[in-house]
């Protein structure tokens, strides 16, 4: 098993005739993603990489069965993009686009709360890599190749640092079962609890690596989740210690606005929390390494 | 994106929120000006740049005369304001504030931001106005009164009221000022602001309601529809390379240190900012190249970083997903063959081609240290800055 998707998962594309969204797609596609078809309004019944090419989302998942969905969409609409998925009965949707305002935002999560809990969907990003299922499928832009699959899930509010964590587990012969990218936006579509929650209900996951960084509360609330309802063990890095206070690291919501939430106030609470916690970046594979030893 | 305090008093007087009468001046005779436009016999004056803690540093006055508004513009035109927030460099005051002056009889705290824990809008009042506020959350948390606002339907009367009930105003008071209330969100909604600061909002002694200073910050990803705010830039405000890197597209941020970082990604920036002072050094810029970097940005990049005077050294950590290595390693070429560069280099490319990056950078014979991992590109950026200085 593994979180949100496999190979048998039935994906959508949208924005699937777009430059970045067409190049992703194929890369998709090539890694083994059951891309089931695409949607760019106005180029409804086209074929692309072989695909078919739809209006609307609620055309493409009547025809085709999709389950999930990746958007490939600019800024402007991109939240419009997510709502469309939501309204459409797709159960996960992974949002790539970097620059989404955050009031639209906030009204797409409004939006996909107002749904009954259990017909939900999921979102996770904006501002990420994407979802893998090493081995399985890809929903993202990541490079498919330096991630191995295995039994380590993997989250983190950072795409290239995501990168780096996976390659040096692979480097270690550490396997991961899902990576999942929860973006660098002040509002996100899940939170490190919710995809936690997941991996804690999921047979093949053994252990969590999660990487945080300054700003927000997400990480500490990881932490008392971690302590509250988790029999995995989990293992953090969290990055800028560097960083100064008030000044927004790249990340929208990297910036450092109360107590709790600079590095070293995270790093404190999740080893009060009983989280095993790397003390550099280039430690993260060792340090989940360490962590299996421990099990 | 910050505005001028007196920026934000016009943007938020068009929505209906009461603010003292006042002017904007450049000069001295202008200032002078205003206070005629005014009447009355004295006047606040205060310095326009993008911090706080302006009264602290001075840069707010009471004045009595046109002779101390003179030589309240003598000082502070056309200088730089050193304040607690604003780095020992300071900001530039290129404008006076010219206020009338406002009988206060009560001074509270008002803000609106967009909280991330509840992932909302949130209303934020306090009776203790004037006061640094996370010390009041603090100590006395109790003091402090929130609203969260459904995105929705919008913040509806009852939730202004409940907020202005929780304020301690005389009864004539309570309608006027949960009417401000309602104001400062409709502005706060229709601008993609991030943050709307007023400290103190006041009760005068004829139980008015009034904003006597406020700061706002905008939504950069949203100026795109809000041509009108994005008029209240004023570049003079930011760091010059800042603004230089923003013009490319590329997210800098100038620090302290000697090691000069071009990086993509934002997470993975900061992780080698802290890599290198794990190593010894410290870092002198964050700068996220971002994804689709080409060989053009690369070299922007490394003018950006070498125009620090302070920067000894750099490394270069490019993990490539949407970026391809060899797009990274031209560029750097080209440069060197178009530049010298005095001060050591330091390359680690991983991801997307990183063997045909690896061989442009071998096969072009300039000096450049290469290194496989993080760790390793840290070590040897500090051991060359070292070895260098």
């Amino acid at each position: 098993m593994s979180i949100f998707i496999d190979e048998k998962t039935p994906v959508l594309v949208q924005g699937i005739t777009g430059r970045i969204g067409s190049f992703h797609a194929k890369e998709m596609i090539d890694y083994g993603t059951n891309v089931v078809a695409g949607v760019t309004p106005g180029k409804g019944g086209m074929t692309h990489l072989g695909k078919p090419v739809f209006n609307t989302v609620q055309e493409a998942v009547e025809a085709t069965g999709a389950e999930a969905s990746i958007v490939f969409v600019p800024p402007a609409y991109a939240g419009d993009g997510i709502m469309e998925a939501a309204e459409s009965g797709i159960k996960y949707c992974v949002s790539i686009t970097d620059g989404i305002p955050t009031h639209d935002m906030i009204r797409v999560k409004r939006y996909i709360n107002s749904a009954k809990p259990e017909e939900r969907m999921i979102l996770t990003g904006p501002n990420c890599a994407g979802t893998i299922s090493p081995g399985r499928a890809m929903m993202g832009i990541m490079p498919g190749h330096i991630y191995m699959q295995g039994k380590v899930g993997l989250i983190g509010r950072s795409g290239t640092l995501g990168y780096e964590a996976a390659s040096q587990m692979k480097e270690l012969g550490i396997g991961i079962s899902t990576a999942v990218g929860i973006g660098g936006d002040p509002i996100n579509g899940s939170s490190f609890v919710e995809i936690l929650k997941h991996f804690e209900s999921d047979d093949e996951t053994q252990a969590v690596l999660i990487i945080g960084e300054i700003g927000g509360p997400q990480e500490a609330e990881a932490a008392e989740y971690f302590q509250k309802n988790m029999k995995k063990p989990m293992a953090a890095y969290i990055a800028g210690l560097t960083a100064p206070t008030g000044r927004q690291m790249g990340h929208a919501g990297a910036i450092v606005n109360s107590s709790g939430e600079s590095a070293a106030d995270k790093v404190e609470i999740l080893k009060d929390a009983g989280i095993m916690v790397s003390p550099t970046p280039s430690d993260m594979g060792s340090t989940v390494k360490k962590l299996l030893k421990g099990m | 994106m910050n505005i001028h305090e007196y920026q934000a008093k016009k943007l938020l007087a068009n929505y209906g929120v009461p603010i003292p009468r006042g002017g904007i001046a450049h000069s001295a005779t202008e200032a002078i000006y205003q206070t005629n436009e005014l009447g009355g016999n004295k006047w606040i004056v205060k310095a326009q740049l993008h911090s706080g803690a302006r009264g602290k540093a001075g840069g707010v006055k009471l004045c009595n005369s046109h002779q101390e508004i003179a030589e309240f513009c003598d000082k502070f035109l056309g200088n730089k304001l050193v304040t607690l927030q604003t780095g020992p460099e300071g900001k530039m005051v290129s404008s006076i504030y010219v206020e009338e002056v406002s009988n206060i009889s009560k001074e509270l705290y008002f803000s609106i931001v967009l909280d991330r824990a509840t992932q909302k809008v949130t209303l934020v009042a306090s009776t203790e106005g004037g006061m640094d506020i996370e010390k009041v959350a603090e100590e006395t948390p109790e003091k402090i009164a929130k609203i969260v606002i459904d995105p929705a339907v919008g913040m509806q009367a009852f939730q202004s009221r409940q907020l202005a009930f929780t304020l301690d105003l005389p009864n004539e008071a309570v309608g006027v000022a949960s009417r401000a209330v309602m104001k400062c969100y409709r502005a706060f909604r229709d601008t993609d602001a991030n943050l709307l600061e007023i400290n103190p909002l006041v009760l005068t002694s004829d139980n008015r309601i009034l904003a006597i200073d406020a700061k706002m910050t905008f939504d950069t990803n949203a100026l795109y529809r809000r041509p009108e705010i994005f008029e209240f830039r004023d570049k003079t405000q930011e760091d010059p390379r800042e603004t230089i890197a923003a013009e490319h597209d590329l997210s800098y941020i100038g620090l302290d240190g000697n090691i000069g970082c071009i990086i993509n990604g934002a997470g993975l920036a900061m992780a080698t900012m802290d890599m290198i002072q794990h190593a010894g050094g410290e870092p002198a810029n964050f700068l996220d190249i971002g994804g689709g970097a080409s060989s053009e940005r690369v070299a922007t990049s490394i003018e950006l970083v070498l125009s620090d005077k302070n920067v000894e050294a750099i490394l270069i950590n490019i993990f490539a997903g949407i970026n391809r290595c060899d797009w990274v390693a031209q560029g750097i070429v080209d440069l060197l063959n178009k530049r010298d560069i005095n001060v050591p280099l330091v390359v680690r490319l991983s991801g997307t081609n990183v063997e045909k990056g690896q061989k442009i950078l071998k096969d072009s014979g300039k000096k450049v240290i290469t290194a496989e991992t993080l760790a390793d590109a840290a070590h040897k950026v500090v051991d060359a800055w070292k070895s260098n200085r």
